[in-house]
């Protein structure tokens, strides 16, 4: 690895297409996973996010474009790579008849300096699990298949959708699981819907559809000019001469009756605007309150808000 | 882990939850150890799975000591155990590296687990060869047995055993790549249905333990050129007439293999 750029990208994307038949997957996609952090492609099902991170794992070829991780190539140099590399597949990759600590001490035999199964396997509530795969709930199929990715002290770790089906303890040990992985210098990369979970746990949040990038950055540069001053007050009043102070491109509106809502422009000016107002206007604002839309809304207005499933 | 855990003074966090215990450190065990492992992980799955140790034990058991109360003109041999026993153990190897690795393979491959495992240091080629060698641990486990039970039915074999071990090597090879074709494929379930359906199908007419030259005459031609009959002609060769190395039989096995393979090498899906 050379240093400067190479050294702090673990995965390169770069204008990768993938067609399934007639049906374009991914659409010249492009994008970076900076070492030691949490990237989340965040997308609704069926942008591409699991095609994305089988052809990091070297599983799938792209029709074009490059994809390098630890800037080596993904298929090219395999036999490489997999010792460094941890993978949670989405539909666990488990042997249906296996049992939780067999299958981690199993896995912990290929590798050179594996976790200790035990304490690994205890901290991810699997010690007491003694039914096979097929038999064990969502959750503990997920937490196994977690400990799996991480058993091999891999520096990147795939983690395809890793709370799916997990009940809200069993997910609140997975993310403080990648969280220390990510503090410890594991380079992770989740894919979810859930945007709960990419605003929690993602240093870099990729938005995809459609097999695209529609946005990218930190939850704070996506939430950026995003931003919604709320406050209660007499129903019914005027607005004209608040519009009139607002920045450009904000706007107000009563959202229901005495609730008012002020989306866009700085903050500041909207707060410095909406106080002159009241004071000229002798209305006493309740509960003012600034913030931003949440990724969500984000995500929402960028997908769509029809429902895929 | 409760809340009271969760809070608790970072100096009681320790092993992998102190600061650095999920560190990276990437490696893999050495080539054969991760082979090893895994033929071992194969082998046991397979001896604790009942469905295939009915395939793989109880019925070439079965089929060993009831074909010793068929009449001799079945196998055209006298006394019919010497004949028995190379047919027996030419079932056998179907059994193990045709039915049990199709299923398994088709399992393992609709589940995922053959993706996870190519993802580890153990990769793709390490997972065909581990399985390979599973597959050859089994046979042995099986050879073993049904050599002591055909002994017990007093078995006197002709021929040389390494000329017999060449000859299950190669039938293996061929039927390997004929289950992994099979478990690559076709779902998992049309896997189990046609492997156990082609297993029947060659017990009683693929020439295993009944030699094709006892089949009726217009089946004869065609069931020596299966890859059954040759394995099955080519152990009585060796184990029941006493042959050295059965060429012809080998001839067809590797056709077979290569054939197999082919299609395999082209065909085979990892999930």
């Amino acid at each position: 690895m050379t240093p400067s750029q190479t050294s702090t990208a673990a995965v390169t994307v770069d204008d990768v297409v993938v067609d399934y038949g007639t049906q374009r997957a991914i659409d010249h996609l492009s994008f970076s996973v900076r070492a030691g952090a949490v990237t989340a492609l965040l997308g609704p099902n069926g942008a591409g996010k699991t095609t994305m991170i089988e052809i990091c794992e070297g599983y799938r070829r792209p029709d074009s474009g490059a994809v390098r991780v630890w800037d080596l190539n993904p298929v090219a140099d395999a036999k490489a790579l997999r010792p460094r590399v941890g993978v949670m597949l989405q539909d666990g990759g488990i042997y249906s008849s296996a049992r939780a600590l067999p299958m981690l001490r199993h896995l912990a035999r290929f590798y050179a300096h594996p976790l200790p199964v035990d304490e690994l396997a205890e901290r991810l509530g699997l010690t007491s699990v003694r039914a096979t795969y097929r038999r064990m709930s969502g959750g503990e199929k997920q937490r196994l298949a977690l400990a799996c990715a991480v058993i091999g002290r891999p520096d990147l770790v795939f983690l395809d959708e890793p709370s799916a089906g997990m009940d809200p303890q069993t997910r609140l040990a997975a993310w403080d699981l990648i969280e220390q992985l990510r503090v410890d210098g594991v380079t992770v990369v989740l894919t979810t819907h859930l945007m709960d979970e990419a605003e929690r746990l993602a240093d870099h949040v990729v938005i995809m559809d459609h097999g695209r990038v529609v946005a990218s950055g930190t939850v704070f540069e996506l939430t950026e000019g995003h931003e919604v001053v709320t406050f209660r007050a007499d129903p019914g009043l005027d607005l004209l001469p608040l519009i009139v102070m607002l920045p450009e491109l904000a706007r107000a509106i009563e959202t229901t009756p005495g609730q008012y809502r002020i989306e866009g422009g700085p903050e500041a000016d909207v707060i410095g605007a909406v106080g002159r107002w009241c004071s000229e206007h002798g209305v006493l604002p309740l509960n003012l309150d600034n913030g931003r839309r949440s990724l969500e809304d984000v995500f929402l207005d960028l997908t769509g808000r029809d429902l895929r499933t | 882990m409760s809340a009271q855990d969760m809070s608790a003074q970072d100096t009681r966090r320790q092993g992998i939850h102190a600061a650095g215990g999920l560190a990276p450190r990437p490696g893999a065990a050495s080539r054969w150890r991760v082979i090893a492992t895994q033929a071992l992980n194969e082998v046991g799955m397979a001896l604790r799975n009942g469905e295939q140790l009915l395939l793989t034990l109880v019925i070439p058991v079965v089929v060993l000591i009831g074909m010793t109360h068929l009449p001799n003109d079945v196998v055209g041999h006298s006394p019919v155990i010497d004949a028995a026993a190379p047919g027996v153990i030419a079932l056998a190897i179907i059994s193990t590296a045709f039915t049990g690795q199709a299923i398994s393979t088709g399992f393992e491959r609709r589940y995922g687990v053959l993706r996870l495992l190519g993802s580890t240091p153990l990769g793709r080629s390490g997972l065909l060869v581990a399985k390979t060698f599973g597959v050859l641990l089994i046979e042995a486990v099986q050879i073993a047995l049904l050599s002591v039970v055909a002994l017990v039915l007093g078995w006197q074999s002709a021929g040389s055993w390494l000329a017999a071990l060449v000859v299950v090597v190669f039938g293996t090879a061929a039927f390997s790549s004929l289950g992994l074709l099979l478990a690559g494929t076709l779902r998992a379930e049309g896997t189990l249905a046609v492997a156990n359906g082609v297993y029947l199908l060659l017990l009683a007419l693929g020439g295993v333990v009944v030699p094709a030259s006892r089949l009726p005459g217009f089946l004869a031609p065609v069931v020596s050129l299966l890859p059954s009959s040759a394995l099955g002609d080519g152990l009585r060769d060796v184990l029941l007439h006493g042959q050295g190395l059965p060429l012809h039989s080998l001839a067809i096995l590797t056709a077979w293999t290569l054939l197999a393979g082919a299609l395999t090498a082209r065909t085979f899906r990892w999930s």
